[in-house]
């Protein structure tokens, strides 16, 4: 079905909303990276570059969306997602209707290496409240998100790769808002992923099946609000869980699923895959499988966790 | 236009400076039954605040404060609410004796501006360094929208040493948005001493300059001299204006003023009794004797 990276996927996205008067796009001098060249050209008067200062375009996103705009204020996520105290006080505090983009998420960047590699993000604002928090993972989720993103009610953080990757769902996907998607149905071990691991979850069902075990894929596009009901069915039905992320574990998607699991009772147990350390350089396939991302190497941790 | 017809019409100064004398009153009473809060601050913002929303500049309806065509005012020094709540309940946001709520478990007064929770509050801030951002925003939509709104914001002397405020002053200059007002008070006393000796800012006027403001600059307890400095950015194209408001920290209470003790303590009951004897009595706001901290080294 071909693959693309979440940032163009938005890039597009955000050009085919563009004509909503209440839509804005604010940069950091990445228009380029962030994919919103396309929207710059097309509403010009609706498009601010305010350079390399992004606690400043977190308030100015604020002070728009006070005055009734949809404002989208994109960078890496590393550079805005981590203005924390801007994104409290200005947009969360505020419940101000900012979209912060965050792109390049996660080791998945590769040659940049950790200063760029976002890990922390959706541990931070996870901790702030009226915040959702969303990461689709392919082409077709991500415009879904996006249109769906437009009239949500409340800031949002939407967290964006930089590498391509595959499309899992069709055109006519419908998306929908603190919901999981079962993607992969089975019984013996539960896959609870987003962002770009669903795809490397798939990857491990499939190896696992080869092997005659059964492995659910839950694809956890909205990390706040959490779908805690899908996460505490699945580890009932399993009694196995593996949460799989590009971001570090502590506070993570891996936090958030264990959370629920505890909070549930529910007697399963948990092997939270993601970084525990900062990243580095290397190509996305050399840096999932040394940090244990890839799809041999989820196949590997499931294995391990059915074996105790 | 109905714009005339919203903002109040301007009286003369004498009438302003008497609001003045009644509102620095209120903040006294406001932090005697709070038993904390800021009074410096509010006691050096109170003359440009009055004259903002008193003095036929600041356009709005307090009986439809969503009305989206209302003038914006942020106040970044968020923690000089005292001043805001007073004037806003002047204005008719709210009624008067609701102000002894202030900082009280369950109200809307909170200790710094709650936006969701007091009609009349834009945007709520008390996290210092970050309103003028707020306010870029709220202008550029206004020039989205080709409406003829205005936003200002209010900063302190010592707030302006956070870096964020930098980056809207050189981002506000470069697009050149003509309908933001800063105010800044330069009361030159922060937290724990003197603005000079903590983080010197001057020259003031000079770095606002550089980076594409018109800056004016005035006497902030001035009432007559405000006004001229509010009419001044209503008339300027193509720049934000700094109005850099020269002002005395605890302006009033012979007590409080330049002393940085004053910064976010309450005062006593009998604290309280001095200070309003004394407000209640003298001329309201005196022009200070010496400005301190004025380009003087």
């Amino acid at each position: 079905m071909g693959a693309v990276a979440t940032r163009q996927a938005f890039g597009d996205a955000i050009v085919r909303i563009g004509g909503d008067p209440r839509v804005v796009v604010l940069t950091g001098d990445l228009k380029n990276s962030t994919h919103t060249e396309d929207f710059a050209k097309a509403y010009p008067d609706r498009f601010f570059d305010v350079g390399i200062a992004e606690s400043n375009m977190l308030g100015v996103a604020a002070g728009l969306a006070l005055s009734g705009k949809v404002p989208w204020a994109c960078s890496f996520a590393a550079f805005i997602a981590n203005r924390l105290e801007t994104v409290r006080a200005s947009v969360a505090y505020n419940a101000a209707n900012v979209r912060i983009v965050g792109t390049h998420a996660g080791i998945g960047i590769g040659d940049d290496g950790a200063s760029q590699m976002a890990l922390e993000d959706v541990a931070a604002i996870r901790a702030l409240p009226n915040v959702g928090i969303v990461q689709p993972c392919d082409g077709p989720e991500t415009q879904r998100a996006v249109e769906y993103l437009l009239d949500h009610d409340g800031p949002a953080y939407l967290r964006l790769m930089r590498q391509k990757t595959e499309t899992v769902h069709a055109e006519d996907y419908s998306f929908r808002f603190g919901e999981a998607e079962v993607l992969r149905d089975g019984a013996d071990v539960a896959f609870v992923a987003s962002g770009g691991l669903v795809q490397e979850s798939l990857g491990a069902a499939r190896i696992l099946e080869a092997e005659g075990v059964s492995a659910r894929v839950l694809n956890v596009h909205t990390i706040k609000p959490l779908d805690a009901a899908a996460i505490v069915e699945a580890a009932r039905a399993c009694g196995r869980v593996i949460s799989a992320e590009d971001h570090n574990v502590d506070g993570g998607l891996g936090g958030a699923v264990a959370e629920a699991i505890g909070e549930a009772g529910v007697g399963a147990r948990l092997v939270r895959v993601g970084l525990r350390s900062f990243g580095e350089s290397g190509s996305t396939a050399e840096l999932y499988d040394r940090y244990g991302l890839s799809a041999a190497r989820l196949a590997g941790a499931a294995r391990s966790l059915l074996s105790r | 236009m109905p714009h005339a017809t919203d903002a109040p019409a301007r009286p003369d100064v004498q009438t302003l400076r008497d609001i003045s004398r009644e509102l620095r009153a209120d903040i006294i009473r406001m932090l005697v039954e709070a038993k904390s809060g800021h009074p410096g601050g509010s006691l050096s913002a109170i003359d440009a605040l009055v004259c903002l929303y008193f003095g036929g500049v600041l356009r709005y309806r307090p009986a439809e404060p969503e009305w989206p065509e209302r003038d914006r005012f942020v106040l970044s020094k968020g923690h000089c609410t005292p001043a805001l709540y007073s004037v806003l309940a002047r204005a008719g946001y709210f009624p008067r004796e609701r102000l002894m709520s202030f900082r009280k478990f369950g109200s809307p007064l909170q200790g710094h501006p709650d936006r969701t929770r007091l009609p009349g509050v834009e945007a709520s801030t008390g996290s210092l360094g970050q309103g003028l951002s707020m306010a870029l925003g709220m202008a550029l939509a206004a020039r989205i929208d080709g409406s003829g709104r205005r936003v200002y914001a209010m900063l302190g002397d010592g707030e302006i040493q956070a870096g964020q405020v930098w980056e809207a002053v050189m981002s506000a200059g470069n697009f050149g948005v003509d309908n933001l007002t800063a105010i800044v008070d330069c009361n030159q006393v922060q937290q724990t001493g003197l603005v000079r000796d903590i983080q010197d800012e001057e020259p003031l006027a000079a770095k606002w300059s550089a980076f594409r403001w018109n800056v004016i600059e005035c006497d902030g307890h001035d009432h007559a001299q405000v006004l001229d400095a509010l009419d001044g950015a209503r008339a300027c194209r193509g720049r934000p204006t700094v109005i850099l408001a020269r002002t005395v920290k605890g302006k009033g209470v012979s007590f409080m003023e330049l002393d940085y003790n004053w910064h976010g303590k309450a005062p006593s009951p009998e604290e309280g009794e001095r200070a309003l004897a004394e407000i209640l009595a003298g001329e309201s706001s005196p022009a200070p004797a010496a400005l301190r901290g004025k380009g003087d080294r």
